[in-house]
């Protein structure tokens, strides 16, 4: 945080006796007022703002749902009607945060490939994205387990085929079953102990949270143009520049979220999650929520139980090594023209991938999902390490200023524009 | 920040201490752990409720497949008709993926009788009855197949539906949760 532009003063005799014992202002300041923002941050930089404000929101919600809700098998799914039908504004509360949840997703979806687009994970941000994935993975574990709560039957059936998908784990995997389970096979100790990590898990979010912010504030924002701030003029303070612009965001993305809430509220969900768990029929046809279907097409498109699990944490855990698996040295992909239209192939394939997830795996469905979670793979450990060596990149501009203003970039590579271990913004 | 100087360079008295109040540490802290994970193991009551359930297989008829539970899991007694037997025996071991003859699933003088969990071997949904190529089950989820023994023929399920313990006291009782002892 080497660039502050002002720092912070404290004015009254109370602040100055305040700031001298916790210097809390001081930090607040330098952190979300002075903090120099790069001027030419387009709406994708919103998302960061969306997501914590999503946060706040997932805890506001079930904070009061679980103020009505009872985590007993066969109390669970009547108290969750009861939250619908009697208890007042309880259906606003549970519609907030059941689609809240998927509002999450979206945003979370959109931040991880808006640092896709302009290779924010390169050095020097490495661990600031590695925290990212962190988060990621807590925030599936939280939703998956939030889904459970309401006993429904794809609550149940969710939990019997992910709980299943753990027990393929060798050595290991039975005894991870087991104390999931607190018994021989889903059921009342299982949705207890749900409850309680449901609970526990968005504090340890808000937590990793406080951390990915802080790494993000040593090298500061990467931008649309990947050349780091050079000089003051390539900046503008947080406050009122960023602040206004991630208020305006976020009162866009409410209204979207609002519209869910209030016209379509049960879209996003299964009907089969309005019938109370019965352990003896399976749905017809079991899906999981939308945010998670990429990944169940990975799971199902390998003909082996462990293959398939594999794959599919390997899909999540590759992202953790983005940073070394890049070889360019160009961050934005503005600037990389082969590699552009890779990365709207992979978005393709995702998608791909996420309408596969929902259909029933048989015929030629299952040939589809295989040849997209190959190239999955290979986009990762194939294409983006070999593009780097082989591409030519488009000239940079020599500074953010250059770039708002129009200004060409010169030949070649100026020195700053490149991914340096030690650079600072 | 204060600074602190290390003036022994020897092996002295204190690191021993130091290692030796380090290790008790460690050890005294995993010791607390072990109690905490154990409660989330099958509890007392969950245990108790695994005593073994008896069925009368009386009103079960030909073909028909009836559902019952032992220690919150699923089973399925099936009253295989003489063609489904059949079927089951007369199978090319080779060719399974879990080789198993159907006299090994299935007890002497009982052939009828199939016993089997009713969660498939994939990833735990019900298999439907009746369905599939081979008339035994089909799993909807990601298309598991099975046939009237209840052996995988199909699908990404790895192995057959096992065989829960239990044993026959009489011929129109089984017992289950428990096996023969003679
Ligand atoms: C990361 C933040 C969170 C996410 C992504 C999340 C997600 C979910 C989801 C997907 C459901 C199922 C909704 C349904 O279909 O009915 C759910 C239910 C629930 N959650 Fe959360 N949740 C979060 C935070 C919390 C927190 C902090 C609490 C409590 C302090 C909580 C309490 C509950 C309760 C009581 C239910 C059951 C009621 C219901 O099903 O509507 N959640 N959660
Ligand atoms: S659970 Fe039966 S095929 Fe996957």
């Amino acid at each position: 945080m080497s660039q502050h532009s002002t720092t912070y003063v404290p004015k009254s005799a109370f602040a100055k006796w305040f700031e001298s014992r916790l210097p809390i202002a001081g930090l607040v300041h330098s952190s979300f007022i002075a903090f120099p923002v790069p001027r030419n941050l387009n709406y994708f930089w919103t998302f960061g703002a969306i997501l914590a404000f999503m946060l706040v929101s997932q805890i506001v919600t079930g904070v009061f749902l679980a103020m009505y809700y009872t985590p007993n098998a066969s109390l669970a799914f009547q108290s969750v009607e009861h939250i619908m039908r009697d208890v007042n504004y309880g259906w606003l509360l549970r519609y907030l945060h059941a689609n809240g949840a998927s509002m999450f997703f979206i945003a979370v979806y959109i931040h991880i490939f808006r640092g896709l687009y302009y290779g924010s994970y390169k050095a020097p941000r490495e661990i600031l994205w590695i925290l990212g994935v962190v988060i990621y993975g807590l925030m599936m574990a939280t939703a998956f387990m939030g889904y459970v709560l309401p006993w429904g039957q794809m609550s149940f059936w969710g939990a019997t085929v992910i709980t299943n998908i753990l027990a393929a784990i060798p050595v290991v995997g039975d005894t991870i079953q087991s104390l999931l389970w607190g018994g021989y096979s889903v059921g009342n100790p299982t949705l207890n102990r749900f409850f309680s990590i449901h609970y526990l898990l968005p504090f340890m979010i808000v937590g990793v949270v406080i951390l990915h912010i802080w790494a993000l504030h040593v090298p500061g924002q990467n931008n649309p143009t990947g050349v780091p701030i050079k000089s003051g003029k390539d900046a503008v303070p947080f406050t009122p520049y960023a602040t206004i612009k991630d208020i305006f965001a976020t009162v866009v993305f409410m209204i979207f979220f609002a519209w869910f809430v209030f016209y379509i509220p049960n879209f996003l969900g299964h009907a089969d999650n309005y019938v109370p768990a019965n352990p003896a029929v399976t749905p017809t046809h079991i899906v999981p929520e939308w945010y998670f279907l990429p990944f169940y097409a990975i799971l199902r498109a390998i003909p082996d139980k462990l293959g398939g699990v594999i794959a599919m944490f390997a899909a999540i855990a590759v992202l953790a090594f983005l940073p070394w698996l890049d070889t360019s040295k160009v961050r934005s992909t503005n600037y990389r023209p082969l590699y552009k239209q890779f990365f709207w192939i992979l978005v393709a394939d995702t998608l791909l991938l996420g309408w596969l997830g929902a259909k029933p795996p048989e015929g030629w469905y299952v040939v589809v999902s295989q040849i997209a979670t190959a190239y999955y793979f290979i986009h990762f450990l194939v294409i983006l390490p070999v593009l780097g060596f082989i591409e030519r990149p488009l000239p940079l501009p020599n500074s953010i200023l250059d770039s708002v203003m129009g200004v060409k970039g010169g030949a070649g590579l100026p020195s700053g524009a490149k991914a340096e271990p030690q650079a600072k913004g | 920040m204060a600074e602190t100087t290390s003036t022994v360079v020897e092996p002295s008295r204190r690191d021993f201490l130091f290692i030796a109040t380090g290790a008790a540490a460690a050890v005294g802290g995993a010791t607390l752990v072990w109690p905490f994970i154990q409660s989330m193991t099958p509890d007392a009551a969950t245990v108790a409720a695994g005593a073994p359930v008896e069925v009368d297989l009386t009103p079960i008829a030909e073909g028909q497949i009836v559902k019952v539970f032992w220690r919150g899991k699923l089973i399925f007694i099936r009253n295989r008709t003489a063609a489904e037997v059949k079927a089951a025996e007369d199978v090319n071991l080779a060719s399974l993926r879990d080789p198993q003859p159907d006299s090994a699933r299935v007890k002497p003088g009982h052939t009828q009788w199939l016993i089997v969990y009713g969660n498939c071997t994939h990833l735990g949904c019900v298999p439907l009855g009746h369905q599939g190529p081979y008339e035994g089950w089909f799993c909807p989820c990601h298309g598991s197949i099975f046939d009237t023994s209840g052996r995988v023929r199909g699908g990404p399920a790895p192995i057959n539906l096992p065989i829960p313990p239990y044993t026959f006291t009489s011929d129109t009782k089984i017992v289950i949760g428990q096996e023969a002892t003679a």
